[in-house]
């Protein structure tokens, strides 16, 4: 969880960016621009928050999931009068104020009970919303034995063939995979690979469980996995979507070009691993080229005197 | 557990062939579709049919099984790529992230250049990095260019300067020192706004206040305020409206009114009769001490001019002597003083100090303001 004060500083700026003031210290004008589009973006935080009514079990399901998304993530006071499938400006004025485009939501109804909506946010509005109803939910606190440390990044993994087949999972997979990923790093200590979170599907479930690895010495250079379940373990059944357009989509992925590879040119390797280069050259001029000197290939006086009249080309 | 031929980790076949045949140990993993596998992200999707009896009947146990299978190829991937101890531990390096997530924010968006960038641009000028320090011939020492411990540098290479001849000797050339900076700062603000109206693609104009298109509620009480006392009466016997804010107590109009005193009544009476004789009496005034010298400089040019024409001899067109106008105008030589109150004679800047001042930053501050 943020510290006291980080949450204050969020809220007190998180102000100022909602009425889209001028920042009048030096340390706003920092935090502003922090907030700004970027190259290589900050690390997406993430919201909880409560609708009217929440159920015992939601409660322990969202402060799990917080659990797992913590410290970049942010847990909100009190009851929340917001029906996010229904309008969700309200969602995306708290997103602004916290500058966050993750969020977790839930509510318990009649006729939605344990209900979790989790989604995103691009430039400040809805991008993905995917609604679940949540059963057979242990908690972190039922499973006994150690945890895991805090900020660890999760290994994920996805199976069942209908997270590639259908197009509504499909997305459901790159939201979760959003959601759960945490920041991305360009290196990672391999005895740090401590947490495994594994989505399965099946017929319009999802079951998520959750597992610590244990290395253990296989004779080879790489260790054997076993896992040890560390909660929270649920069934998530897919209740509604309202899921981004393609198009919108496709303008939320685009890559800027500064980070894109460059096309590295007339350079390769062969089999050998040996590297080639191709180099380019002007055509050469038959014709001046000096050859082995005979006296029958002699230039004549006439030729001579013509090679001098057209001066060599450089 | 069944022996498969794995191409994509001969690794695994070794060991298997070398008798590691305990299923507990081994770290190979059989699976019929190769699992999607994204190091960077640390993300494994398996596409094979699930075994649904299995699923129903032993669900946390054959998730388990799955899950073990999936990671141990993960990690089996991993494992792969280059790795180098780091202190006591050994760090991977992973690869960028092939699987695509959205952004959070949209691309940002490339900054406008300002005037003077466009220019260098155009014209190909590549600017060079500038020490932080320079040598300072005075003070025998490395003196910052700009910012810290620079003002102290200047402050005791200063502590002196020379009033060149062409001034009037009792000028103060520290207060001109600090004039001539002031100015540049304004300028400097000037062009800094300017730019930030370029950037935004807001029109100002060159000369003069700019019309703004809304007044704020300020400005629109000020100019009420103004309006209502711009009566003979001084707004004395002007109505109010019931929305209208009273008259501000610390406007200038009130100051001016309160600012005098009570008049006895023979004090107005000469006060009054003062101003009756003024006007009655209207004839041409005359200053004493400025005719005496226009006369006097008129002599004075006279007998200059006079004496320049009997050295040059004659053919010299005889200046008309005693007419007004700057002395220095007349030769087509720049006016002296104008040279040294200008901080860079040479360039092409507006000369007049007061040009930067604070009412043409405002002007354009109101335009930036007017127009969010």
């Amino acid at each position: 969880m943020a510290t006291v004060e980080q949450t204050f500083h969020h809220h007190r700026h998180g102000y100022y960016c909602m009425l889209d003031l001028q920042p009048i210290t030096h340390k706003g004008k920092k935090v502003l621009q922090e907030r700004e589009p970027k190259l290589i973006e900050n690390t997406k935080q993430s919201i909880f928050f409560h609708g009217r009514s929440t159920s015992e079990t939601l409660r322990k399901c969202m402060k799990d999931l917080f659990q797992l998304k913590k410290p970049d993530a942010l847990p909100l006071k009190g009851k929340h009068d917001i029906l996010p499938m229904e309008d969700s400006s309200p969602i995306e004025t708290s997103a602004k104020k916290f500058d966050s485009s993750l969020f977790f939501f839930g509510s318990h109804t009649k006729k939605r009970p344990n209900n979790i909506v989790i989604g995103r946010l691009y430039d400040h509005q809805i991008l993905d919303l995917v609604e679940f109803g949540v059963e057979n939910f242990k908690s972190l606190e039922d499973y006994p034995g150690d945890k895991i440390p805090i900020g660890t990044k999760p290994c994920l993994l996805f199976a069942g063939p209908q997270f590639e087949l259908d197009p509504t999972l499909k997305r459901t997979k790159n939201l979760l995979v959003d959601a759960f990923q945490r920041e991305t790093v360009s290196s990672i200590r391999l005895q740090g690979l401590e947490h495994v979170i594994m989505f399965t599907t099946h017929e319009n479930k999802i079951f998520m469980r959750s597992y610590r690895v244990l290395l253990k010495k296989s004779g080879t250079r790489t260790p054997r996995v076993e896992l040890v379940e560390i909660g929270p373990s649920m069934d998530l059944t897919l209740r509604r979507t309202k899921l981004a357009s393609d198009d919108l989509f496709k303008i939320a992925c685009k890559k800027p070009k500064e980070l894109k590879a460059k096309k590295v040119k007339n350079i390769s390797k062969d089999v050998f691993g040996s590297k080639l280069g191709r180099v380019h050259i002007k055509q050469q001029d038959i014709k001046r080229l000096q050859t082995r000197k005979m006296k029958g290939l002699k230039k004549t006086r006439q030729e001579k005197l013509r090679h001098k009249k057209q001066p060599r080309k450089s | 557990m069944t022996v498969e031929m794995d191409t994509s980790e001969p690794k695994d076949n070794i060991i298997r062939f070398e008798g590691t045949q305990d299923p507990s140990k081994t770290t190979s993993v059989s699976k019929l579709i190769e699992l999607e596998i994204d190091v960077g992200t640390l993300l494994a999707s398996d596409t094979n049919e699930l075994d649904l009896k299995e699923l129903r009947t032993n669900t946390d146990d054959y998730l388990k099984n799955l899950a073990r299978d999936n990671t141990q190829l993960l990690f089996n991937a991993i494992w792969q790529i280059p790795s180098e101890r780091y202190e006591d531990c050994i760090v991977a390096k992973l690869p960028q992230p092939t699987y695509v997530l959205p952004r959070e924010k949209p691309l940002p968006k490339p900054k406008p250049l300002t005037k003077w960038e466009e220019f260098a641009k155009k014209k190909g000028i590549n600017s060079k990095k500038k020490s932080n320090v320079t040598w300072d011939e005075v003070l025998k020492k490395w003196v910052p260019r700009y910012g810290y411990k620079k003002a102290a540098a200047e402050k005791e290479k200063d502590w002196i300067i020379e009033v060149p001849q062409s001034v009037d000797p009792m000028t103060d050339m520290f207060e001109k020192k600090a004039e001539i900076k002031a100015e540049k700062i304004n300028k400097n603000e000037y062009q800094r706004l300017r730019n930030i109206a370029k950037g935004k693609k807001i029109k100002v104009p060159s000369m003069g206040l700019p019309p703004t298109g809304k007044l704020n509620s300020l400005q629109l009480n000020s100019a009420a305020n103004i309006a209502h006392v711009s009566t003979a009466s001084l707004g004395k016997f002007q109505p109010h409206s019931s929305k209208e804010k009273l008259l501000n107590k610390a406007s200038i109009l009130q100051k001016k009114k309160k600012g005098l005193p009570q008049p006895k009544s023979h004090e107005e009476q000469e006060r009054n009769m003062k101003i009756v004789n003024t006007i009655l009496n209207k004839g041409p005034r005359v200053d004493l001490d400025k005719a005496v010298n226009k006369h006097i400089h008129s002599e004075e040019t006279e007998a200059s001019d006079r004496k320049n024409n009997k050295r040059k001899g004659r053919g010299g067109k005889k200046k008309k002597a005693g007419r007004g106008g700057p002395r220095n105008a007349k030769d087509g030589k720049k006016p002296k003083v104008d040279s040294q109150t200008s901080p860079a004679a040479g360039q092409p800047i507006n000369s007049n100090p007061e040009h930067f001042d604070e009412s043409r930053k405002c002007a354009i501050i109101a335009v930036l303001t007017g127009s969010d």
